[in-house]
């Protein structure tokens, strides 16, 4: 026991005399953090993540946010100032968002937006754009884990995506939008 | 709205081939060729004029440009009408003309691909660096260095024009994810100049520095790594050509033959101005005003109104949604019907009025493409869309000529932007 108080002693005094530093410490590595997360990995957040990533789409768009409750799902709707709404679905059950709708002058960063979903969406859009017969006409990706939607021109995009095993019951893709 | 009979606009070469597939479907196809006598062939019931007249003859004069749709220089393009282009060195002779660069009224401004040029065009800077553009499509994008040229189409020219030069990849962080459009077979292309409703592509949006911006400032040409979102002023960004030519700046015409069967070329004319010369009269053409920040007006196609619809001929075939089957074997993004559906959509401009009807045909793409395979001009090629969208292009201008105003710009048919037809 007393070994014990000793070096509780000696640790107490250690850890007091350091923790008004402890905010400054622990700011500077949410910064560096946070820095890394915004330089080297952009493209964080959006389908299928939780919901908290929406506000993490908000400050990289530095957009506004609102949010509309259905009776199925949540609605966080982002836009950027340039224009660019974005509108997140939110499963209450999962607290995940299963479906991104966009529209606007451009399309979003679809990086961003598909977050781990978007590598395969790449592939898919590669291969079409690949394809001989076809090359400027709307964007259908049909995967059995994954549907993107896109088309528009100049100044006028509009698109979704949705992860189809994620819709909450009762919500069809038209809802999307 | 929809009526889904044998094809009546098919040709005897098509007939031919859907006779040995499936022997029944010929008498169908016969009884409707039949009923076109009557100047009906609609299951429904439902009236449907006849094919739109071809236009006028080839108009000719210092405003016609001629257009032709083929393959393209990368041979693999359907529906896609390139022209050639002149760029020279700002107020040089120092001049190249590039061939096979496509006719888009759904864009504005010039883009050529680097592997393209031969010349040394002028660097566009901000704060003493190069200024990139990243220019999102929807399936693809392009990126590379805003330069400054000289365009000359016709006997038109448009001095220090700021065009796009399409190289390199764009920053991961940028709008520009989907595919890189930087080749001649990525592109389909050796460039896109794009005549529509815009003076600049990307206007207002773009004249405050944000991180949805397309234009940057780079460190230095060999790579995007750094590149920071710039504010580009209006007459800095990438200009539609025509509103800086000296005259005839109001508008284009796009002018092309009627088809009924697949072709292996088209030939056409882009004419510019609207108004301007006894060559570009409005001739009794419907003017359909379009919302100035979109560029969209109003399509009503079975029962659904899609408010984004648009006119585009960059847009390889017409695109809406629709319950018709999607082909499987070839790619899933064009409609493959069991036999050629007629059908008819009603289009109006923004605001509701004026209105119209337009009667088009979507025959099966696999079958087409299969049946034709050295084609490029397919009238009834027809794929998906998403919900609001119904995207005319460039089977719609075949047999018509359709008329894009520039926003802004005055015109006999008022002041743009407008489509007519």
């Amino acid at each position: 026991m007393s070994n014990l108080s000793s070096y509780t002693q000696q640790i107490f005094p250690f850890h007091s005399r350091h923790s008004r530093l402890l905010p400054s410490l622990l700011l500077a590595i949410a910064t560096f953090a946070a820095m890394i997360f915004m330089t080297a990995l952009p493209a964080f957040a959006g389908l299928g993540e939780d919901a908290g990533s929406v506000q993490v789409d908000q400050a990289r768009m530095q957009a506004s946010l609102r949010s509309t409750q259905a009776q199925a799902y949540t609605v966080q709707e982002i836009q950027a100032p340039t224009g660019i709404i974005v509108r997140e679905y939110v499963s209450p059950a999962s607290g995940k968002v299963f479906a991104v709708a966009w529209q606007g002058p451009w399309p979003p960063n679809m990086q961003q937006i598909l977050a781990s979903y978007f590598d395969q969406f790449q592939q898919a859009a590669q291969a079409q754009a690949g394809t001989a017969r076809a090359v400027r006409r709307p964007l259908m990706v049909n995967l059995p884990g994954l549907v993107v939607q896109s088309s528009g021109h100049m100044r006028s995009f509009a698109g979704r995506a949705y992860i189809p095993a994620m819709l909450p019951q009762g919500v069809t893709a038209e809802a999307i939008r | 709205m929809k009526s889904a009979t044998a094809g009546s606009a098919t040709s005897d070469w098509v007939m031919n081939k859907k006779e040995i597939r499936i022997g029944n479907r010929l008498l169908g196809v016969v009884a409707c060729g039949a009923l076109l006598f009557a100047a009906s062939c609609g299951g429904s019931g439902e009236s449907t004029s006849a094919p739109s007249p071809t236009p006028t003859p080839t108009p000719t004069g210092s405003n016609v440009q001629a257009i032709t749709v083929n393959v393209g220089p990368a041979d693999n393009y359907a529906n896609g009408a390139f022209t050639s282009v002149t760029v020279c060195v700002p107020g040089t002779s120092t001049c190249q003309t590039i061939d096979g660069v496509l006719v888009d009224t759904g864009s504005s401004g010039l883009r050529l691909l680097a592997s393209a040029l031969t010349i040394p065009l002028l660097q566009q800077t901000s704060a003493s660096k190069p200024v990139y553009e990243c220019l999102p499509f929807v399936i693809g994008y392009t990126w590379g260095p805003v330069q400054t040229a000289d365009i000359e189409m016709a006997g038109e020219k448009a001095s220090s024009v700021p065009i796009q030069v399409i190289s390199g990849t764009a920053p991961s962080t940028s709008l520009c994810t989907g595919g890189n459009s930087d080749t001649v077979t990525s592109l389909g292309a050796n460039g896109i100049v794009g005549v529509g409703t815009f003076p600049q592509d990307c206007g207002d949006g773009c004249t405050t520095a944000g991180p949805s911006d397309l234009y940057y400032g780079c460190p230095s040409s060999a790579s995007s790594t750094g590149c920071v979102a710039v504010a580009e002023s209006l007459a800095e960004q990438v200009q539609n050509p025509v509103a800086l030519f000296a005259t005839d700046n109001n508008g284009v015409i796009v002018e092309l033959p009627a088809v009924t069967a697949p072709e292996a070329t088209l030939s056409g004319s882009l004419v510019f101005g609207i108004g301007t010369q006894s060559n570009n009269g409005l001739n009794g053409a419907t003017v359909y005003p379009i919302a100035t920040d979109t560029g969209n007006f109003t399509t009503t196609f079975d029962g659904n109104v899609y408010d984004q619809s648009f006119i585009d001929s960059g847009s390889n075939a017409l695109f809406f949604p629709s319950s018709i089957p999607q082909c499987s074997d070839l790619s899933d993004d064009f409609y493959c019907p069991s036999s050629t559906e007629n059908l008819s959509a009603s289009t109006a401009g923004y605001n509701g009025t004026p209105t119209g009807t337009i009667n088009f045909s979507v025959a099966n793409a696999d079958d087409l493409f299969n049946d034709n395979p050295t084609a490029s001009v397919f009238s009834q090629l027809a794929g998906p869309s998403t919900i609001d969208s119904f995207d005319w292009g460039l089977p719609f201008f075949y047999g018509r000529n359709v008329y894009t105003a520039i926003y802004g710009a005055s015109t006999p048919g008022g002041t743009g932007p407008y489509w007519a037809y």
